[in-house]
């Protein structure tokens, strides 16, 4: 079994495609079910292909931990950005517990640890892009927490320093710490930039009497580390609980705002299923409001039949159609509402196969298009070519039986070219322009602000989480 | 009463010279000023002037006030008209279409001078008035007023003899009406029945009560499409077939396609329409006037009652219906003067040249056409399976041109997979993937081939659905979008959405996804919140489409209603 590889820089415009049909015709021939071979899940550009530096530090349990899920990631065993999301954090919370921490620079050593793992993780599937978020969040979380113990050994400082020299003046110490931990806690933004700039005297003094203090502050250091130490791993572990319970909890905040948006006599259209949307109608029903919905069948996985069966057992009108008569119904649709793979930084929605179609069905009929998404759906990446990089490519099974054209197939063994490529995509990419509204546990938000959502929950130097063999 | 406006009839262009005879009479004016009691006298100047539009207008009204007491010969050049109100043949007698036309002819042959006319015409209006006041609703049509052109040219008498059945038992049209502006006329009259509206519930009840194919309505039928029929499907062939000798109105040919559109073996609108056409044609072999009938009104009345089963089998595409349409017009032009044998032979050669022309010879205009849009390099697109499109795509591929070709197929019935089996054996270059997928592999496509069930004169394309999503994408990865379709499928309806006229499939379809066992929707039917839709047809915006193909050659979309206008009536003329 060969499969063919495009050289490194026309990679980019290369197909996904002709692998999966390689594989196809090659597994045709052999007359079996091709297992999806690691060697296929190749498709990082976006995360190139950088050796990991061992981390020494990781012990041997959290080792065989990350080993575990990064085969479960890589045979696509897990499923659903939720899930693998709450798995991620998990496995993270467990790495940081177990963590054994320098005495120095502890936050420093523990983003390493957390990127190194990361970096595994999104390489295993570059495509399930909650992983990458949930790294990048625990990574922020690590850094906000090192800040926050940072600023408030310094506000005790400088409550120190003000008691030492009276002098000093208080308005000015107290105004340079709050600046210090607004510049610290938030993440860059024009308005950070800006008050950087103004309050600089208050930063100079603020320097000047934290340097003033060094001498008391010297004789604290060494009994407060160990103390603190312990306080940053505590501090991260109750934090990353938190975002685990978001997780998990992300689909009754959602829901809680279907109200606001499903009114009476209302007809919906969806597509395939989604957790996200089951909940949201169903919150929708329960506060008796009575509606209609349409829901296209999402071939090839035909899991809006699933979706139906559950709105129906709650006592919703439902009605499946074809994929196909979408553009047909949709002029009758008041609204779609559809649940996201992951949500990109420009507003885009990397959504189960089949969704652009929709979108640009609705837009025709200006039907608003309204996606519901869980934070740990945000992605703080701008996509670049989604459709092809974003984008996976399952079992071509799923729309032909193998057994299926066997006859016809026969003729592409000589050419070395096959004939026949099926392609079954597993997602969509929905421009920004086509979304009408994004619900996430927050509430609800444009497409155009997304960037600034998302800048809340991660920091800027994380973004990248490869890192350089070189460093 | 109200007349047509004076203006109107002044304004109005003059008819071609050739059916305008030299010596128009004062006397037709003066009928149809009797008929319109309000309307203005005026000098024979002006009436000279006057032409098919004023008595258009007439024509119209006449029919609106369903005042049918006038017995008016029709001119020359009328066999549109003909045509149109063949429909209002019907619901007259034969007996007084014969004995007026019989009436008709005769004064027609002795010359009568202009003031022995304007006497009889006196007497007209006097009987007429009379005929009036005791509520003369029926056609009275005895008075045989002679119209100009047949005075002129009083040789054609016996082949107008046909023509002028029709309109004497119809209604009063004016002698005005010439053979001018035929299309015109007959778009007017030829607009389309409203069709059957199935939440009507008394209008289902009488055709449930003609209907031969036992149907049961659908459990849970779809809201929005009440006005369509929704059945259950299953039980109805085997009903059939248990049946099939009680049905002997049912020629055997016709129950033979009716059983195979029932289940879907024919199901392509090129092989259906052809199908019908033939099944036609055997039951015109098999014809045979009874006694005391004429060959034209019995054979439309068995040909009607064959349609109405083709049509509980399966609901009629619009080509079928362009196709009936021209067969009836075809039957109605039958003369008294022809043999059964002759007219049988004459319709059933005429039928095969509306398949071989219409059909097969368009079919390989298109495919020359449309092979000149396709380069190498090209990666095509279709949708479905097109029998159009497959042939252009073979015929590209044995000129051997270069080029690969991406079938998108969908659910329920996956016909792409037999286009893909056909192009494969060829030894072409596929790929085929589902309609969701369009939007992925829509970068790489270079043109998007579709097939059309019928194309409406605002532009719209009815195809099978999906089609109009292919387009959609098509449109907004900026891929042109070339739509094939026999100018025979044109039809001068119009329509914006896919709701009011399509036809619905068997839901059970949707419930059962190929290759699993068990499905979550079994059991759909018991539950009366779950509906299932299986939509056949959807109907693409004009602006998605790039260029018809058709037998014509290339046209915009803009372009439909002037092939509609300009060929439209060509296969009703032939």
């Amino acid at each position: 079994m060969e499969f063919r590889r495009g050289s490194n820089d026309d990679g980019l415009d290369r197909r996904f495609w002709g692998r999966s049909q390689a594989l196809w015709s090659a597994a045709k021939r052999e007359g079996r079910y091709p297992s999806l071979p690691n060697d296929l899940l190749y498709l990082s550009h976006w995360f190139s292909s950088v050796k990991l530096t061992q981390n020494s530090v990781i012990m041997p349990d959290t080792h065989t931990l990350v080993n575990d899920f990064l085969n479960k990631l890589k045979k696509r065993k897990i499923e659903g950005s939720k899930a693998t999301a709450k798995l991620t954090a998990e496995l993270l919370r467990s790495v940081i517990s177990q963590q054994r921490l320098p005495n120095t620079n502890q936050a420093g050593a523990l983003i390493h640890a957390i990127k190194a793992i990361g970096e595994q993780l999104t390489t295993a599937n570059p495509v399930e892009v909650a992983v990458g978020n949930i790294v990048r969040r625990v990574l922020h979380i690590i850094r906000e927490e090192d800040v926050s113990l940072t600023t408030a050994s310094i506000g005790g400082l400088s409550l120190q320093g003000l008691s030492d020299d009276e002098e000093d003046n208080p308005l000015v110490s107290a105004a340079a710490a709050a600046a210090a931990a607004r510049t610290t806690l938030r993440p860059p933004s024009l308005q950070t930039l800006l008050e950087d700039m103004t309050p600089h005297s208050a930063a100079t003094a603020l320097h000047h009497s934290s340097s003033s203090a060094g001498d008391s502050e010297d004789k604290t250091k060494s009994t407060d580390k160990n103390s603190r130490s312990r306080k940053l791993k505590h501090n991260v572990i109750e934090t990353v609980n938190e975002l685990i319970q978001d997780i998990a909890t992300c689909h009754e905040q959602i829901a809680e705002q279907a109200v606001e948006h499903i009114h009476h006599n209302e007809v919906i259209l969806t597509l395939g299923s989604s957790g996200t949307v089951i909940e949201f109608l169903c919150a929708a029903k329960e506060k008796k409001r009575s509606f209609r919905v349409f829901v296209a069948e999402g071939a090839p996985r035909y899991q809006g039949h699933t979706l139906a069966k559950e709105l129906v057992a709650r006592g919703l009108q439902t009605t499946v159609i074809t994929d196909s008569a979408v553009f047909a119904m949709i002029s009758r649709v008041n609204m779609v509402i559809v649940g996201a793979h992951a949500v990109m930084a420009n507003g885009g929605v990397i959504a189960p196969v089949g969704l652009n179609m929709v979108a640009l069905a609705a837009q025709r009929h200006a039907v608003p298009f309204v996606v519901l998404a869980g934070i740990h759906k945000l992605c703080p990446l701008y996509p670049h070519n989604p459709e092809v990089l974003l984008n996976e490519l399952k079992s071509p099974s799923e729309l032909l039986d193998f057994g299926e054209l066997s006859d016809c197939m026969d003729f592409g063994i000589g050419t070395g070219s096959p004939l026949l490529h099926v392609v079954n995509p597993a997602f969509d990419y929905v421009p920004p322009k086509l979304v009408s509204l994004f619900i996430t546990d927050t509430g609800g938000h444009n497409p155009s602000y997304m960037y600034r959502l998302i800048a809340d929950y991660y920091s800027a130097d994380d973004l990248v989480l490869q890192q350089r063999p070189t460093s | 009463m109200i007349p047509p406006p004076p203006s109107h009839a002044v304004t109005a262009p003059v008819p071609a010279a050739s059916q305008l005879p030299v010596h128009t009479p004062v006397e037709s004016y003066t009928l149809s000023d009797s008929v319109f009691s309000a309307s203005p006298t005026r000098s024979p100047s002006i009436q000279l002037g006057l032409d098919g539009e004023f008595s258009e207008d007439s024509v119209n009204w006449m029919k609106r006030s369903n005042s049918g007491r006038f017995t008016v010969v029709l001119p020359t050049g009328g066999n549109s008209l003909t045509q149109a109100v063949e429909a209002s043949i019907d619901e007259n007698s034969g007996d007084i279409v014969e004995g007026s036309t019989q009436k008709n002819s005769k004064p027609l042959k002795e010359k009568t001078t202009k003031a022995e006319r304007r006497a009889l015409q006196e007497a007209q209006r006097a009987a007429k008035a009379s005929a009036k006041v005791a509520e003369g609703n029926k056609p009275g049509g005895t008075l045989g007023m002679s119209a100009p052109a047949q005075k002129s040219k009083p040789v054609k008498q016996a082949n107008q003899k046909k023509d002028v059945q029709p309109l004497a038992s119809s209604s009063g049209v004016p002698e005005k009406k010439r053979g001018d502006k035929p299309p015109e006329k007959d778009r007017k009259k030829d607009v389309p029945p409203p069709r059957m509206q199935f939440d009507d519930k008394s209008r289902v009840e009488k055709a449930k009560k003609r209907s031969v194919v036992k149907q049961t309505e659908a459990r849970n039928r779809v809201e929005l499409f009440r006005h369509l029929p929704q059945y259950e499907r299953g039980n109805q062939l085997s009903d059939l077939e248990s049946t099939f000798f009680q049905h002997d109105d049912v020629h055997p040919a016709v129950y033979k396609v009716g059983l195979q559109f029932l289940t879907g073996d024919i199901m392509w609108s090129n092989t259906r329409c052809i199908a019908m056409l033939q099944a036609f044609q055997k039951v015109i072999e098999d014809y045979s006037t009874p006694p005391e009938r004429t060959l034209a009104r019995d054979l439309t009345a068995k040909i009607n009652s064959s349609v109405s089963f083709l049509n509980e089998c399966r609901p009629l595409s619009i080509s079928m219906g362009n196709a009936i349409r021209f067969l009836k017009a075809l039957i109605a032009k039958i003369t008294l003067t022809q043999t059964e044998s002759e007219a049988k032979s004459s319709l059933c050669t005429d039928i095969d040249r509306y398949i071989n022309e219409k059909i097969v010879l368009a079919d390989k205009q298109i495919v020359k056409h449309a092979v000149t849009k396709i380069r190498d390099g090209d990666v095509l697109l279709t949708y479905g399976s097109s029998s159009l499109v497959e042939m252009i795509i073979l015929h590209a591929h044995e000129l051997r041109r270069q080029f690969r070709v991406v079938i998108v197929d969908s659910r329920p019935n996956l016909e792409g997979q037999q286009l893909l089996r056909k192009l494969v054996e060829k030894g072409l270059s596929c790929t085929y993937t589902h309609i969701n997928g369009v939007s992925y592999i829509m970068h790489e496509v270079t043109k998007v081939f579709l097939g059309a069930a019928s194309v409406f004169s605002n532009g719209t394309v009815y195809s099978t659905v999906g089609t109009a999503s292919i387009a959609m994408v098509a449109h907004a990865y900026h891929v042109p979008v070339l739509v094939c379709c026999e100018s025979y499928k044109f039809h001068e309806r119009v329509q914006l959405d896919s709701i009011c006229s399509n036809e619905l499939g068997d839901p059970d379809v949707i419930a059962k996804v190929p290759g699993r066992k068990n499905n979550c929707l079994d059991d759909w039917a018991s539950n009366d919140n779950l509906q299932l839709l299986n939509l056949g047809y959807d109907v693409t915006p004009a602006d998605y489409v790039s260029m018809i193909v058709t037998e014509y050659g290339m046209i915009p979309p803009t372009s439909v209603p002037v092939i509609v206008r300009e060929y439209g009536q060509e296969h009703v003329l032939i």
